[in-house]
């Protein structure tokens, strides 16, 4: 067993060696290497067949037309077409969107530079298993929203929303939804057959395919139009010029074909690791689990261990690649901003550790993983002034801190 | 965040970690920081009759930098006098454990934890 260990399938995943394959076919003189746009020779067709391909395996994943697949540069991209795309179109119709506080910050801050636009947007509270309350969707709803926008699945505490609900409501007032699916397809399975949902973002290296490729579905029926970020040839039907990355498409259609053959046993086995971790660490007390536990993704695993700080718990644990729900990493100090918004307090928010466990994650690397969280925390505890003041029976909420 | 070799030494070894009684008139106590920032730093300083910290003790709730400037801190201390002790700067100690700039509030905490146990132990006087 190679260190450190894997954990962090959620930031990305590694290129499956079949991706790999297939990407690297198309990009030599002796591979597919031809613009899918040049439709005066053979070098253009191959490179075309290449891409259609993959928007069919992309499509296949979630049962939806190949039409209504824009490849773009990620999910990021895929949000920001979404999010601007649809507003400025719709801006006659209505200037009100609506999301949630735990969306992820290409959702939140496409939000945001709307609102210095002239938008209005409400970003909703999720309930304290990270889950929205419908009713408090609907209550928000108004004549001149013109957009919703929920995540499917959360990155940091992976519990998954529930958008068939959602969609229904919004169908039902004509009002446009999207849903940022970058942490769901190939994980959770999706159906836009039966989902009323409008616009669908994705990621290719989510779910072992290349950095870099993503797509945005968008409905046709009802038809959905948005107005382009990025203009110039008329690729993807006018809403998403310049030229196709044949190998990254080519990776990102095979990695959504093999999701889709081989999600369910994905699923079963992550499961089993997953209850392994949590078992492993059961002894340890004071410790809180983020998210709800059942509408979850069995990949996501985000903890809070009280009274030890998150950074330096990373640091303990070296051997193992997680990442920490506290920004104390980054120039901020401000604990993550998904677990506020479910109200955890800022302690437990400092506390947490996200594992995310993925096709390659083994039994013995979850085995490896809970022995040397078993053997940090104690060691952390022991010099948590913290955590002797909770074990004298002191309420920490009754101490005049000096925050800094 | 790389961290320096002097910062991973502190944290895997950390020196003086501990308590004292803090009811005890030759201890000081000063703890500085808050959970709600990250960082909580307890640091106790045992006095000798003519002024000379004898014994230093810390515990530290917060990052690997603050581990390691707040267990510097107790080297540093023991021996020095109350006075020399309130002159250590917390440049000094960002410099020696070659804290990056996002961190330096840790080494602030140890200065405002070694001032605030100095006041302690005057306050009971």
């Amino acid at each position: 067993m190679k260190t450190p260990i894997y954990f962090d399938y959620s930031a990305t995943t590694p290129v499956d060696k079949r991706v790999a394959e297939k990407m690297c076919d198309c990009l030599t003189t002796e591979g597919n290497f031809g613009n899918p746009a040049s439709s005066s020779h053979e070098f253009g067709w191959k490179a075309e067949d290449a891409t259609n391909q993959a928007r069919k395996d992309i499509a296949d994943l979630i049962n939806a037309n190949p039409k209504e697949i824009v490849f773009t540069s990620g999910a990021t991209e895929s949000n920001n077409l979404a999010i601007k795309g649809v507003a400025h179109f719709y801006k006659k119709k209505g200037k009100h969107i609506i999301t949630c506080k735990t969306e992820h910050k290409a959702v939140l801050d496409s939000c945001r530079q709307l609102e210095r636009e002239g938008y209005e947007v409400t970003y909703l509270d999720p309930e304290t298993n990270g889950l929205i309350d419908l009713d408090k969707l609907k209550a928000v709803l108004r004549d001149d929203t013109i957009l919703v926008s929920i995540m499917h699945v959360n990155n940091e505490i992976g519990v998954i929303q529930d958008i068939k609900a959602i969609g229904e409501i919004t169908r039902e007032r004509k009002i446009l939804f999207h849903v940022d699916a970058a942490q769901s397809a190939g994980k959770v399975p999706i159906d836009m057959e039966e989902l009323s949902v409008d616009l669908m973002s994705f990621s290719a290296h989510k779910i072992y395919g290349p950095k870099g490729i993503g797509a945005l579905y968008v409905g046709r029926k009802p038809r959905v139009r948005l107005e382009a970020q990025m203009h110039g040839g008329g690729h993807e039907r006018g809403m998403r010029s310049g030229t196709l990355a044949t190998h990254q498409i080519v990776g990102m259609g095979e990695a959504f074909r093999l999701a889709k053959e081989e999600m369910a046993a994905d699923n079963e086995r992550i499961r089993m690791l997953r209850d392994r971790l949590l078992k492993g660490l059961d002894g340890i007390e004071e410790t809180y689990i983020n998210g709800d536990m059942e509408q979850r993704i069995p990949h996501n695993l985000n903890i809070s261990f009280n009274f030890v700080e998150g950074e330096s718990l990373i640091m303990a644990l070296k051997e193992l690649a997680v990442s920490s729900g506290s920004a104390c990493t980054s120039a901020s100090l401000e604990p993550s901003y998904v677990l506020r918004a479910l109200g955890r307090n800022d302690e437990l928010a400092h506390s947490s550790i996200r594992f995310s466990l993925g096709r390659f994650t083994t039994e013995e690397e979850i085995d490896f993983a809970v022995s040397k969280i078993n053997d940090n925390i104690g060691k952390l505890r022991e010099l948590s002034p913290l955590w002797e003041m909770f074990k004298d029976g002191i309420d920490l909420d009754s101490i005049e801190w000096t925050a800094h | 965040m790389a961290y320096s070799n002097k910062v991973i030494d502190h944290y895997e070894n950390p020196r003086n970690v501990g308590s004292m009684d803090k009811d005890e008139t030759n201890i000081g106590t000063g703890m500085v920081g808050a959970p709600a920032c990250g960082d909580v730093m307890r640091l106790q300083i045992k006095v000798t009759d003519d002024g000379i910290i004898e014994d230093a003790k810390f515990k530290t709730y917060g990052c690997g930098s603050a581990i390691a400037s707040s267990s510097l801190l107790t080297e540093w201390v023991k021996g020095k006098t109350l006075d020399e002790a309130a002159e250590i700067k917390n440049t000094a100690i960002a410099e020696e454990l070659e804290l990056p700039p996002v961190k330096i509030h840790c080494s602030v905490l140890a200065e405002d934890a070694i001032k605030a146990a100095i006041d302690d132990y005057k306050s009971k006087k």
